[in-house]
């Protein structure tokens, strides 16, 4: 009883939920029954093609081995910038620290004519590339560079609470103990900084994989070699092909609810883990 | 030692190697372009009818998001954070949906309420209502993209301070309303400040659902962003760049406000401690 007239103490309770309730229920709990139900009208083969037709199934093969490639640049430059934007000082600090979060701030269109001006093969660092005989933009290469630059923030942003929480006095005392500097990363920093890391790659990967506007620009669109899902998605709409398109975003949001799910795993883990 | 300095030297080189070329270089590369054939050029894109409607557009999904879902993260928040409840982990979860679904499937799922197949089309026929390739069905999608920003944001902030505060004061006869302006609402404003940009940043740029949903109406359904898209595809490299430029202001503009609400919410911490 205590517990139950503790919490009706503040008032709202009922007027609180009952907006809250309301708006989920229209802006999601409805909407995805919607696409569930029509996905499951399309019935078995609308599903069967979905996860056999090779254009689709190169479209999945593109799309999770740019969004994974894009993941793991990001979370080796991520974990470097995390790392100086914590423990160096330098001339320019507030800039880059402040410039990280331009991805989230920058449309994707204009991040994906801008990446793709910057890449084709007259443009600023492209032309040194052509030069060498390399394409960027257009191919796959162009679509992980559009990826990277679009979850750049993600994994900075994860590492840089844990980096700054962290105790400089453990690295102190295995550098006292003369362990080499590669041992005191391997040992000591990185295992604090894995449960963020993974978080932060989950996320750039599950956001890479549903990126539509940066890549469209730069991919070029090749079926079979730069054409990502989302785009066979909206192509499949273009047709008003709408059972197949739901099929493909059915499959596509499996993944990124899976992956959403070991997230949280991770996170609960690490947080009963260092809760004691 | 000196070798371990010589290592950060370094790390900081690449650093800002990293961040020049992948961040500031493609907004540099967007300014060069919109001015690359003049000012005048420049100036007719930007004046031009269909970037002002576009603008116009834009300028109302990105308000329109910010509001219902400010509205909608405080209530959540209250709900969530101040209340104990059945089935509060599966309304934290249907809370957070909208960032696992892709931008396209958000625009789908739309198409497939109020289009052509779903069966509520006659009835929306009958009457006249337009939702998909219309206006509100682009402040629908921009709604729904950014719907968790501000829940998000505000929910840890309000966990973290638990409800003594609020109970004592409701212990002592203050209202809803009281409670919320005096002793909730100083706690959150940087939070709420904060997830508001960050929403309006995303409802701005928003591309993938509103494209999905637009139908590519010139004049009629075009955001900036989509307009940006059109232009680019008729060659008119200049104009979509002037367009761009004007959302890379806004981008910075938006991203110089955070830093400013960063800072200033930091030092209020720092004066609370002392």
């Amino acid at each position: 009883m205590k517990r139950r007239s503790a919490k009706r103490i503040i008032p709202g309770f009922g007027i609180s939920l009952g907006l809250t309730t309301s708006f989920v229920s229209m802006m999601v709990l409805i909407p995805m029954l919607f696409l569930a139900v029509q996905s499951s009208d399309a019935g078995w083969s609308g599903f069967r093609k979905a996860l056999s037709d090779p254009r689709i199934l190169a479209g999945y093969k593109v799309s999770f081995l740019c969004s994974f490639a894009a993941a793991g640049i990001n979370s080796v430059f991520g974990l470097i910038l995390a790392w100086v934007l914590t423990r160096c000082r330098f001339p320019g600090h507030r800039l880059i620290d402040g410039l990280i979060e331009l991805p989230f701030a920058l449309p994707t269109a204009v991040a994906g004519i801008a990446l793709t001006a910057l890449y084709s093969d007259k443009g600023w660092i492209g032309s040194f590339f052509a030069a060498a005989g390399i394409k960027i933009a257009y191919t796959g290469a162009g679509i992980i560079i559009a990826m990277t630059f679009i979850t750049l923030p993600f994994i900075v942003r994860t590492i840089q609470p844990v980096l700054e929480q962290l105790d400089e006095a453990y690295e102190e005392a295995g550098r006292m103990f003369g362990a080499p500097r590669e041992l005191i990363f391997r040992r000591i920093i990185l295992p604090e900084l894995t449960p963020a890391l993974l978080t932060g790659f989950g996320l750039a990967f599950a956001r890479a994989l549903g990126e539509y506007g940066s890549v469209v620009f730069i991919a070029g669109n090749m079926p079979f070699k730069t054409e990502i899902a989302p785009l066979l998605i909206m192509s499949k709409l273009e047709q008003f092909n709408y059972d197949e398109s739901a099929a493909i975003a059915l499959v596509m949001l499996v993944v990124s609810f899976a992956v959403m799910f070991g997230i949280n795993c991770v996170q609960s883990r690490a947080a009963s883990f260092s809760g004691g | 030692m000196r070798k371990d300095v010589w290592i950060q030297r370094l790390l900081i080189v690449v650093s800002v190697l990293f961040v020049g070329v992948m961040l500031a270089l493609p907004l540099i590369v967007v300014l060069t372009e919109a001015f690359s054939s003049g000012l005048d050029v420049f100036l007719r894109a930007v004046t031009d009818p269909y970037t002002l409607k576009a603008l116009r557009l834009t300028l109302t999904a990105t308000v329109s998001a910010v509001l219902i879902n400010t509205l909608f993260g405080l209530t959540a928040a209250w709900a969530v954070t101040r209340f104990s409840f059945r089935g509060k982990g599966i309304l934290s979860t249907l809370i957070d949906i909208p960032f696992a679904v892709s931008p396209v499937i958000a625009g789908l799922v739309f198409i497939l309420i109020f289009g052509r197949i779903s069966p509520l089309y006659p009835f929306l026929e009958a009457h006249d209502i337009k939702v998909v390739f219309a206006e509100p069905g682009i402040i629908l999608a921009t709604v729904f993209v950014t719907f968790p920003f501000v829940a998000r944001e505000l929910i840890p902030t309000l966990e973290a301070r638990g409800t003594d505060e609020e109970q004592a004061a409701a212990l002592m006869g203050a209202g809803f309303a009281t409670i919320f302006r005096r002793v909730t609402f100083p706690h959150i404003r940087w939070a709420l400040l904060y997830s508001v940009i960050l929403c309006a940043a995303r409802a701005m740029g928003e591309f993938g659902a509103v494209s999905v949903v637009s139908g590519h109406l010139r004049g009629k359904t075009n955001t900036l962003p989509l307009h940006v898209e059109i232009l680019y595809s008729e060659y008119q490299f200049t104009a979509a760049f002037a367009v761009s430029a004007i959302l890379a202001a806004a981008a910075v503009l938006i991203l110089t406000a955070r830093n400013i609400v960063e800072y200033l919410a930091h030092k209020e911490d720092d004066f609370n401690v002392r």
